[in-house]
This record gives structure tokens, sequence and C-alpha cells, in this order.
């Protein structure tokens, strides 16, 4: 499963259920089972992209990455700075606390992500004050730099995020996930909530720091044209389970999921003379409260046959880099976009 | 290659006029203030609570007796009114009463003279007194020109034993805003402490503390009130008992502060740059000191300025009934007890002013709370 | 594509202004557009341009402090029985409560809103919600109407629609609460459906659903919509006929072809290019517009666009402000590359 150097990050059957409870005495029912058994792994300085609709897991997995909450159960193995590999998902709070300089999160939302009664310098200086730079001339000084670094002017460090507009606090929050150096960013959304013409600014700002810091990106989304332009693999996720993994070409040219291949054939395309949406999907998203039998798709799959609707697929390498969650992988002939 | 901001943006200068230059290094506080001060009657019914807390300072200064003077003869004297011309004149004076006993109801009856006038002044002197317990002084701000004069103004009339209701006014304000305030002092930090402790750790904990809440919540608050001050010995001096009601009033009415504190720190938790924050690395209590409280502290004095006036009344109830502050000490709600009986009503409806300054607060301190609200979210997005 | 004699909708020179303490907001600033019977017409652009306020204004829902200050909505008449004699009637006199525009919203323009969980009433079932529009406008009883909602239902494609109108919205998934609304919206037959961002709040699955409806629906009902949106791809897909807004003005419109193939507006080029397709070639920087979208309060002099623009005429772009004048058969730009039509300053 990997190249001949270990991965920056590897998850193997990571679980994240949420407990459903009903009644007085809050007796658990059930479980949401918002990650359900995935297994991937992020090489070092490439762009992993994790895609999905609402409900698929993919912001519950990135929180888990960063141990914003503790998963259920499975293994997040880390490279460390120093080369030792740590199970993220064994370490208490202590010891996490010390790991966190290395892997940050850019968030979607440029307004909720900043607290609006800190300043610039605050904000972005504060990763820094908490891991040890008490000098506060030593702050300023890298402070001005990380402004300079995402292209906002240092004399900005005095004001305050209403101040700016949401392309401008995107940046900031870049800078203040960049102050600490991390290895790893896990970057949720970061444009979706951003104007069409300021996107394409934060895309090229990311694109360039990850030349520059040699940064490794989680990169998750829903906007598969985004995906294509920046990520090296992509990850498809479906009702907590990940049905598909592969290089960016590999996968929108050739999907071997019929999930993928739908997805990809409902994103409109920005060309009046290219229709899409012919393919149409039918049905809703199921819950991941009550997930149906077998292969969680099996409802909505024009390919289903019986096995799909009794036996859950495994997720296995159909071709070299290329994986997928399928029974009928090898049979059914799916369309791409590109 | 990466947008270079600082060079290509035509856009910053006209970002920078001076205008916005302020608002974007205004502070939280800033911005509240800017928009309270909008607000007209919010920022008109502020001046008024200001008024009243000089008061609160300096009672005697206002006073024009000594509040415990007792003169059985002048009971139920009427308000005077204050003249301001005498004989075409600027002269500010008061017209003398002179008693007749009624010779059938044997009632004190009051005719009021203009003829003979007693003289007032602004800053005259009079008795002495100590200003917050520091140095001496005599100076009075209104008052008859010869302090040794018999005749005196009553701005506000005498009660039954001859007492001047304007000085006690004075005094009663005094305790009435205090016990408002201190109380509700003692709620904010019951009800941040608690509050913050079951909304931020959540669970078990959070499950007593709501409990506990509900229970308070549900007693009804008369019963408890008598209970309580029925516990309270009788030989405790004014002072003590002051001190034990407010407590008593905290103790109470912490409940409903607490719940929205701990309401707001559950919707906070939630807060993208509260994550941020955990993910840099910040302990708990940087969380919650640096991040989480800053977030609703104008909230929270909105909140507590809008529960002043419930104390308030709650004070000035308990005491009219004559379970709260009792006499010698003087609250308006003890002001209040001496206008307990539609005689004492029909005959000296003077009496009742107390109540028309315990409205006046209330809804003062109800326009600036509501002002203060309104303006305490300047990040509404 | 299907006109008749004259334009359904002409706004001309629709003039939308917010009063506010701190300034005066000039949410729109001039907007003409043209939408014809059974057609579709795209409104596209990014956020502070105008386009919900124009809708808005087309509705008579702008809240306080916004008034339509100039300009005139003319909503023909013909066919329409009742009326008598009018040709069109002007919707920015109308009093915004009174009957008759009451009799208009819902009827003969009705609003497909960006939320459907936020539209529907979470104490009354759909059906109860459906039925109560229907017999709003029309002399029919309840078993009537209950049928026509039945109909609706089915006509969005909502399975098993006897039970769901016995549902509340919040019973519903995001993708079947959005069929209802559109149900919703078409119970009385209008002529025009005005869409504000339908597809904004859903997932690109539903969203391919609810445009597919959409187009089936409005060939079915010869309805014209007006669909306002900032996704470039939704909108190439779904309009026959775009306007391109930029902070209250109207920077291009045309057919829908020329517009993505031949634009002509340096923002309508700029913001093509901008956007990141599965077609592009990845992890290339793309082609920004350099600067951000100015605050309402701080808008240029001249055309709206210039400080953004690399093709302005310094001189004329800072100073004058360009008209949106024809430059083609059915192709208008407001730029001084193309004419030297400008707005009269009043």
């Amino acid at each position: 499963m990997n190249n001949d150097k270990t991965p920056l990050l590897e998850v193997k059957n990571l679980c994240k259920y949420f407990p459903i409870q009903k009644g007085s005495f809050k007796k658990i029912v059930g479980n949401v089972r918002a990650v359900d058994d995935i297994s991937f792994f992020v090489n070092e300085g490439e762009t992993l992209g994790l895609v999905g609709e609402s409900g698929c897991g993919k912001t519950t997995t990135s929180r888990c990455i960063l141990r914003a909450m503790a998963p259920t159960s499975g293994e997040m193995l880390f490279r460390t700075k120093e080369g030792r590999v740590v199970d993220l998902a064994k370490l208490d709070r202590s010891e996490i606390r010390p790991l966190r300089q290395q892997m940050q999160m850019i968030f979607q939302d440029p307004y909720g992500s900043l607290n609006p009664r800190m300043t610039l310098f605050e904000i972005v200086g504060e990763p820094l004050l908490v891991n040890g730079m008490r000098s506060r001339k030593e702050r300023t000084d890298r402070v001005a730099e990380l402004l300079h670094l995402v292209g906002l002017r240092p004399e900005y460090m005095p004001r305050f995020p209403h101040a700016f507009s949401g392309g401008q606090r995107q940046r900031i929050g870049i800078a203040r996930a960049l102050s600490v150096n991390p290895r790893l960013v896990v970057a949720d959304e970061p444009i979706s909530a951003l104007d069409v013409s300021v996107q394409a600014q934060i895309l090229n700002l990311l694109l360039d720091l990850q030349t520059r810091l040699s940064l490794t990106y989680l990169f998750v989304a829903h906007n598969l044209g985004v995906v294509k332009h920046i990520c090296d693999r992509v990850a498809v996720m479906y009702v907590g389970k990940l049905v598909e993994m592969a290089k960016t070409d590999a996968l929108y040219h050739s999907p071997r999921h019929p999930y993928t291949a739908a997805l990809m054939a409902a994103v409109p395309v920005a060309d009046p003379r290219v229709q899409t949406g012919n393919v149409e999907l039918k049905g809703e998203v199921p819950s991941p409260a009550n997930p149906p039998s077998g292969c969680y798709f099996h409802p909505r799959c024009a390919h289903a046959s019986d096995v799909c609707r009794t036996r859950m697929p495994v997720f296995r390498e159909i071709d070299p880099g290329h994986f997928v969650a399928c029974h009928r992988a090898e049979e059914i002939e799916l369309a791409g976009i590109a | 290659m990466e947008e270079n901001l600082q060079d290509k943006d035509p856009l910053e200068a006209q970002f920078s006029t001076q205008a916005e230059e302020r608002i974007s290094v205004a502070s939280n506080w800033k911005l509240v203030w800017w928009r309270f001060r909008k607000n007209r009657l919010a920022v008109a019914s502020a001046v008024v609570l200001l008024i009243f807390y000089i008061v609160v300072l300096v009672p005697d200064f206002f006073s024009t007796q000594d509040p415990e003077t007792t003169e059985a003869f002048l009971a139920f004297i009427p308000i005077q009114r204050i003249s301001f011309r005498d004989g075409g004149r600027f002269n500010l004076s008061a017209p003398t009463v002179a008693g007749k006993r009624n010779a059938v109801t044997l009632r004190m009856e009051w005719v009021t003279d203009w003829s003979k006038r007693v003289p007032i002044g602004l800053f005259v002197h009079g008795y002495r007194y100590r200003v917050l317990g520091l140095f001496e002084t005599d100076i009075h701000l209104i008052g008859p020109r010869d302090p040794g004069s018999q005749d005196w103004p009553y701005f506000l009339g005498t009660d039954r034993l001859g007492r001047d209701q304007w000085s006690r006014l004075m005094f009663g304000t005094r305790t009435s805003m205090t016990v408002g305030l201190v109380a509700v002092a003692l709620s904010v930090f019951l009800g941040i402490l608690l509050g913050g402790i079951s909304g931020y750790f959540g669970g078990w904990l959070d499950m007593i503390i709501q409990r506990v809440i509900e229970l308070m919540q549900s007693l009804p608050t008369i019963p408890v009130w008598l209970m309580m001050t029925a516990v309270l010995p009788q030989t405790w001096r004014p002072t003590q008992v002051f001190f034990a009601i407010t407590i008593i009033l905290a103790f109470i009415g912490w409940t409903t502060l607490g719940r929205e504190v701990r309401s707001r720190f559950l919707s906070l938790r939630e807060e993208d740059f509260v994550l941020a924050a955990e993910l840099a690395g910040c302990s708990h209590l940087r969380i919650i000191v640096r991040h989480m409280v800053p977030a609703f502290t104008s909230h929270i004095i909105a909140a507590s300025t809008l529960a002043i006036p419930v104390m308030i009344i709650s004070e000035t109830s308990l005491s009219f009934l004559g379970l709260g502050i009792r006499p010698p000490a003087i609250s308006w709600g003890v002001l209040l007890q001496e206008a307990q009986n539609i005689q004492t009503v029909a005959l000296a409806p003077w009496l009742m002013f107390p109540g028309l300054v315990v409205i006046v607060s209330v809804l003062a301190f109800n326009l600036v709370g509501d002002g203060l609200r309104d303006a305490a979210d300047p990040y509404g997005h | 594509m299907s006109n008749q004699t004259g334009p359904l909708l002409s706004v001309r020179d629709l003039k939308t202004h917010f009063v506010m303490d701190e300034g005066i907001v000039k949410a729109v600033d001039g907007v003409s557009f043209d939408v014809y019977r059974g057609q579709v017409f795209g409104i596209v652009g990014e956020s502070g341009c105008g386009k919900t306020v124009t809708m808005k204004s087309i509705l008579r829902i702008v809240e306080h402090p916004g008034k339509i200050v100039h300009g005139q909505m003319l909503l023909s008449r013909e066919g329409r029985d009742g009326s008598g004699g009018e040709d069109s009637v002007n919707l920015a006199r109308l009093d915004p409560k009174g009957k008759e525009m009451r009799s208009i919203r819902g009827a003969e323009i009705a609003l497909i809103p960006q939320e459907p969980m936020a539209s529907f009433s979470p104490v009354h079932t759909i059906g109860d919600q459906i039925i109560e529009t229907i017999r709003l406008h029309q002399a029919i009883d309840k078993k009537g109407a209950r049928k026509s909602a039945l109909r609706l239902l089915m006509d969005v494609g909502i399975p098993m629609p006897e039970r769901r109108l016995e549902a509340y919205s919040w019973q519903l998934s995001g993708g079947l609460r959005q069929r209802a609304i559109i149900a919703m919206a078409l119970s009385c037959s209008p002529r025009l459906l005005i869409a504000d961002e339908p597809t904004t709040a859903v997932d690109v699955t539903t969203q391919a659903q609810v445009l597919r409806l959409l187009r089936q629906l409005q060939k079915d009902r010869n309805a014209a919509i007006i669909f306002i949106t900032h996704d470039l791809g939704v909108i190439a897909q779904i309009a026959e006929y775009v306007m391109v807004m930029y902070l209250g003005l109207v920077m291009e419109r045309g057919p829908v072809d020329d517009i993505f193939h031949e634009p002509k507006h340096p923002y309508t080029q700029a913001l093509l290019r901008s956007i990141p397709s599965v077609n592009s070639a990845p992890r290339v920087d793309l082609p920004t517009i350099s600067g951000s979208i100015p605050h309402p309060f701080n808008k240029p002099p001249g055309c709206p666009f210039h400080p953004r623009c690399g093709r302005r005429i310094p001189g004329t772009c800072d100073v004058r402000t360009p008209a949106l004048q024809a430059v083609g058969e059915r192709q208008w730009v407001s730029c001084f590359l193309y004419h030297d039509g400008e707005v009269a300053v009043p």
C-alpha cells in the first residue's frame, strides 16, 4: 500500500461513531456511523483530496486526524519531525499537545474562524505564544513575516478581523495555521465560503505556499473542479465509507465506482455547449444512523446485483495506486469526465 | 506567482480613509459604545441612573434634614411647592405651614401661608456629615438659607412621625440602589462560575447543575423569602440584615444568569475560533479566559443591567412586607411601608412618592439594559 | 426559447437604494432587462452585486430601509383574464402591501427561495401550506385544492405524495424539501418563477436533480424563470439568456453561448478564466482578478469595475460610468472599450 518511504499520515480502519441517546436516562439506542472503517494514506509533500457530499464524514475524518475529537477505534499513524511514527489515536491530551505544532487546520468559515475580539497580531501570534515564543519582539517579527507570506501588509497587525473581507480573513487564517511551521495542513473547504473571484486567489496562494514550505495538504472539499486543480490524489467518501481513491488523473478519467462516476457527471460545467446532469442519480443520501444493508450505495446504483445487497464490499487495490470498494468494479464500465 | 497584494491592490488606498482606519482598530468595547451612543433613549436613561448613583454616594449632600429627626407635631405635612419668584424677582422660596388642630376630627390640618416664606438657597449650610467617611462638611445642595430657622421647607412632606420625606428618600435611594448592585454582582459571579462549568465541561456535572437550577427556579419566590428572612435573627443590626438580604437575593437570582452563561458556553464551544485555539495548543484555562469569556462579557453586562431592576423590586417588596430591610434602616420599601393602608394613602398621598422613584429607576435600568443588549453584538454576522 | 409579442417582464433603469446612518448603499443602481415568456433568464454575480435586491424589488419585498427610488418594472397582463383593458402593470408603482401586489405575488410571480427549511412553517404540514396558497388565489374548495396539491407533489417527483402531504417540512430530506418548495411555488401556475439560488444549499447530486426538474417543469408549463446564482456552471446549464451584475450595475447581458464563448466585458472574461474546472490544466496558477470586491459604501467612481480591470482607460473609466448598450444582435455591454455611451449623472 505504500511507496518506498513511509507516508506522513497513515489512517487504518478509522471509525467514529456518535451514540444516539433517547429518553431521560439517555439510553444508547444506536450509533451515527459518521466515519465507518476507512483506511488511507498521505505522502509527504502531496495533496490528498477528500471529497463527498454532506454527511459523508469528510469533516469528521479531518477533525479526528487532528484530534479535535477522539476516534472510536482505528489507528492514525503520523510520522513526526524526528522520524518517529506515533499513533495519534492512542495518545492522551497531554501527549498530543507537543505534536499539535506539526499539524494545523484551515477552516471553512472566514467569519467564524477568527476571534472577533483579538487583533491580527494576537490571532496569528497566539500559536507562537502558546508554543513557547514569549518575546513580543520575536513574535512581532514572525507575524510580520507570515502576513507578508500570505499577501497582507504587516501594518495590519493592530487591526481587528471585522475590518477585512472574506478573502483577506482566509489569508489570516492561513497565516495562523502556518505560524508554527506545521508539516501537515488539513484544509477543510477553505474556499467554499468565498466569492468566485477570490477563490482563485486563495487557491493560488495555497499552491504557492505548498511549494515554498514543503507542506502536505489534506484537502477536504465538495467542488470537484477545485479538487482536480489542486490535488495529486483524491479519495471519495460516501456515508462514512471510502468508496474510491486514486491519482487525480486516473480518477477523473476512469472512475471505477458508480458513485464517483455519478458525482462527476452531476457537476455542472461552465460551458453551455456541454450538457451535464444527464445521468440522474435517483433517491437520497441515506442517513449514517441507519445505512442500508450490504453496500451503502446499492439502493441508488444502476449496477447493483444480489451480492451488493447483502455483502459490504472491501476497499481493495484494483490497479496500482487505484483503490475501490465495489463488488463489480472489474465488470462495469463507467464514463469519466476528463 | 503569488498574488502580491502590496503592490497591485489599488483598493488599499481607498480602504484607508480616516473613518475606516478608526473602525478597523476599534476594539469590541469601542464599537459597543458607539452603537450605544446612537440610542438616545438609552443614553438619557443612563444619565438618569448616573444622577441616582451620585445620590447614592453622598445622600447627605442632597438631603435637607437628618432623616432620623422625628417631630410628632409635624406629622403629615403635605408637599410644599417651591416658588421661583417673589414679587417679580428671582427668589427661591417655600411657603410656611401653620398647623391647626381640627376640633371635630382631632387631626392636625396644615394651612399653607405664602405671606410668610422660607427663603431657600443652593449650596447652603446645614447639618454636618462625612463624605464617604473621608472628610466632614456641612454644605447641602438645597435647603433653607437660615439653617437655624424654625420653619422648614418639606419638599415631599412628612410622614406620621414628622420625618422629612425628601431626605429619607435620598437615604432610601442609597440602600435600594446598592442592594440591587451588590446582589447582581454576586449573582453574576455565581452564574458565571456554575454556568461556565456546566457549559464547558458538560457531562454529568452539567446535568447536576442543571437540575439544581431547575429546582431552584421552580420554588415559589415569596415563601422562600419568607422562610429565609424569618431565619434572620431579630437582634441583628440593620447593616447585617442588609447584607443578609443581598446574599439571599443573589442566591435565588443567579439561576437565570447561570442558564444564559451555560448556553453561551455551549454555543461558543462549537465556534471555529475556539477549535483553532485548541489546535494551536492552548490550555483549557486560556481558551476559557481569552476566547470564551470575552465573547459573552458584553451580553452578561446587558443581562446584569436587566437583572438589577428585578433585585430592586425584590428588595422593595420584601421590605414593604416588613420582611427585608427593617426600620430604622431606610430603603424604598421601608418608605413605602408607611403607605400601606387606605387611610394613609387617602390622607397623605405624597407618601407614595417613593413608588414613583422605583418605577423611574426600574425603567431607566431596563432601557439602558436593552440599549446595551442591542449594542452588544456589533459582530453579528 | 419561446417569445411571443412582447416581454413578460420589462425592467427599466431600476434603482433601489438603502439609506443608512453611515451612507447610502446603492444596491441596484440602474438595471434594465427583459424577460420573455417561457425563457430561462439567468442573473449571475458575486456578493454585493445586487442580484438579490433586484429579485426583491420585483416582488416588492425589499426590507427597510431599502426603497425603490427610480425605474419601472412592467409586468405584461396579456392573456390574463379579469384586469380588463390594461396591457401591463408597473410593479414599482404598486403598494407593496396592497391587494393588487398581493394577488400578483404567488399567483403570477412566484419565488423559489434559497433555504427551503426556512420557508416552510415548522408547525404546519406541507400539504396545509400548499393548500392554503392555492385557496388564497383561486376560488376552489378544500377537496379540490387537496387534489391539486397531490398532483403538484407528483409533478415535482416526490414519491408517495399522499403520505408526504401530511408530513412536516423537517421530516423531509433536503432534496425533497427543495422539491416541495418548488411545488408550492408552482401551485397557482405562475407565469414567472424567480429562483433565488435554489441549489446553493444542496449537494451536487441533489442540485443535478433540481436543475433537471426545473428544466422539465419549465418546458411543460411554459413558465419563465429568473434564475439567480453565483455559480457559473449552473448558469451555463440552465439559462438561455444571462445577465452579469457587479456592484448594482449590469456589466453584460446576452445569450448564454455568447456570454460563455464570446464574453465582451473584462469582468466576465476574468471571471470565466478564474474558475478551476475539470478541463483546465491542474496545479498551475489560475488567472485571478486582483483586489477584492469593494465595500458598498466605497463604490468607485465611474465604472464600478475599473480599479480591478486590466484594460481600464485612465481618464475615462475612472470618471464616467458606461451605459448598457447593444454590441450584437442580443448582446449588451456596459464598457468603454466597445462604445462611448455613458450614464448621465443626475
